[in-house]
């Protein structure tokens, strides 16, 4: 027997319009929820309880009085590197720990705006460096599926929320895969949209020309209605491209006819988990019965975009870190001057991969090694766009793995962040590109953990992708919940 | 092969104290994440220009318009020190 905080949002939006059930109800629920697993499952890393009852209160009067967008009512979580007004926001950095935001981002400011409810912030991998959430100054999230295992990263914290049932839906970000992947390992919906899609005001910045804001729900239709609330043009971000706001949940259930999906070649290879695989291929199965025509393509160059990504997001990243100088915000260690009292701050404040990445940034943009590694990386870039271009061609979507594995046990990876960059292998080209894609569950792999199949679009292609993940959502009918829900 | 890294000349540029357990251990993984990251030169052609965003903008103007910012009290908020209004610092200038 499922309770309200287990149904998605469109569901709960039906019931509070037909008023069966009240969003202080709703709220209390995912409450419940929360006391009930958080203490294991480790996802928030700072509740709101006062502030949700209040805007519960406020959704219930809104809706009584007849208006009811689809976000009023509906209890969110957002992952902390998200700024939110009078609300601790801490990047999972011991350096930002008691930093206190004194205004909104743009798509809390909508949320908001449309009636929603703001449960606490989820944990998240310092500054959303990392794809297991181990690297939290505040602790590891553990899965829903199996504690003893990651959620994924960088948005751990929002993707076990969502998967937990303690939220409804969730924002996280994603620079390499930080909403795909953690998605895919917990069995959630995780759409990245295309660059500039959504605005980033108050979103603390880690790779600028990369960072995107996604979304973690239960259906593809809740990803489209979130979508709806937040995307579109900002004057508060250069960045954020000449997009109206819209509707993304019309034409959801237009059928796939006609539809040429293209199966990258090059994520089926080596490293990829047979369990992986096996459902990927059942996904794209049900991809050719519901009428679209599957044909392989090719990324040639998609084995260059991860030394490119790693080159390139780290040399943003030093560049973006710099403004944690103990002077304006954030931890102060004393110093003999300003120099060391910098220094001092910063080395005290960071985590160890946080300093691995402002070094290796640090490292590619000195003098003598731009041209080498920043510069060559930017080239490589370049010929990833080129790859989507020629593949876009001939096809309408491409399909792939979401992530090589399913999820691993906390602390496997984490002396070799070699392998640990690994993870993100297949989502880092949507974001050298822009390109809009999503991961859904595709179904559980032979130790019951779940799988996520990738679906990749062009550029703004967003109802294209929204709608095929739809149809294939429906076409696997992914029903599978964690033991730990039916335990609570 | 790895890439040997001057640990000490970068720490300095990023304004970054390390252990010299800190500085051991990046000195090994920098290195063999910059011999996996050097691959990009295999492909990099001197025909291929670069790309810094993928969807390029430039010139995002708005009107210049007067609105609310945040109020004094609200920018000091985060300050570990603060005097007279302003963000306080230890010494910036070298003395003799």
């Amino acid at each position: 027997m499922s309770e309200l905080c287990d149904l998605t949002a469109s569901e709960l939006g039906a019931k509070l319009r037909a008023r069966e059930v009240s969003s202080v109800e709703i709220l209390d629920s995912c409450l419940a929820r929360i006391d009930a697993v958080d203490s294991r499952v480790e996802a928030f890393l700072e509740r709101t309880d006062d502030l949700a009852r209040e805007q519960a209160r406020a959704a219930d009067e809104r809706i009584a009085a007849g208006d009811a967008p689809p976000a009023a009512g509906i209890p969110l979580a957002l992952k902390d590197v998200l700024s939110t007004r009078g609300v601790t926001t801490t990047c999972g950095s011991k350096i930002l720990e008691t930093y206190v935001p004194p205004f909104d981002c743009t798509p809390w400011e909508r949320l908001k705006a449309d009636g929603g409810v703001l449960l606490g912030k989820t944990n998240c991998d310092e500054f959303a460096m990392g794809s297991s959430n181990e690297n939290s100054a505040f602790g590891p999230v553990h899965n829903p599926w199996d504690l003893s295992m990651v959620p994924g990263g960088s948005s751990g914290g929002s993707a076990a929320a969502v998967a937990a049932g303690e939220a409804v839906w969730a924002l996280g970000t994603d620079t390499g895969g930080s909403v795909r992947q953690p998605a895919s390992l917990s069995g959630v919906v995780g759409f990245k949209p295309t660059y500039g899609l959504i605005s980033r005001y108050g979103l603390i910045a880690f790779a600028s020309s990369l960072d995107t804001i996604g979304t973690f729900t239960r259906s593809v239709r809740d990803a489209a209605a979130l979508l709806s609330v937040i995307a579109g043009k900002d004057p508060m971000d250069a960045t954020s491209l000449d997009q109206p706001r819209r509707d993304y949940t019309e034409g959801l259930d237009d059928g796939l006819e006609g539809l040429r999906v293209g199966v990258v070649r090059e994520a089926f290879g080596e490293g990829v988990e047979p369990g992986v695989k096996a459902s990927v291929q059942t996904a794209i199965d049900r991809l050719s019965e519901l009428g679209a025509t599957v044909s392989e393509a090719s990324l040639p160059h998609a084995d260059y975009a991860l030394s490119a990504y790693y080159l390139i997001a780290p040399s943003e990243a030093s560049s973006n870190l710099a403004r944690y100088d103990g002077v304006r915000y954030g931890l102060r260690v004393d110093g003999a001057d300003s120099v060391e009292m910098m220094t001092r701050t910063r080395g005290a404040g960071f985590g160890a991969e946080v300093k691995r990445r402002i070094m290796l940034g640090t490292y590619a943009l000195s003098a003598g090694y731009f041209e080498a590694y920043y510069g060559q990386a930017q080239k490589v870039r370049t010929l990833i766009i080129r790859d989507y271009e020629a593949a876009f061609a001939e096809v309408d979507l491409l399909v792939s793995p979401t992530s090589p594995t399913t999820a691993f046990p906390i602390g496997a990876k984490v002396d070799d962040p070699l392998a640990m960059y690994l993870n993100d292998v297949f989502t880092i080209p949507a974001n050298l590109s822009g390109m809009p894609a999503i991961s859904i569950p595709s179904g559980l792999d032979e130790a019951g953990l779940p799988v996520g199949v990738q679906l990749t679009g062009p550029v703004l292609s967003e109802p294209i992708v929204l709608g095929v993940a739809n149809a294939l959502e429906g076409a696997i009918g992914f029903e599978a919940r964690p033991a730990l829900i039916a335990a609570a | 092969m790895p890439v040997e890294i001057d640990i000490d000349h970068v720490a300095r540029l990023a304004r970054l104290e390390l252990t010299e357990q800190e500085k051991a251990r990046l000195r090994e993984q920098l290195g063999a994440i910059l011999e996996h990251a050097a691959k990009v030169g295999e492909v990099a052609a001197e025909d291929v220009p670069p790309t810094a965003y993928a969807i390029p903008r430039s010139n995002v103007l708005r009107p210049d318009e007067v609105t609310p910012s945040l109020t004094l009290a609200e920018v000091l908020l985060n300050a570990p020190e603060v005097e007279d209004d302003r963000f306080k610092v230890p010494k910036i200038v070298e003395v003799e």
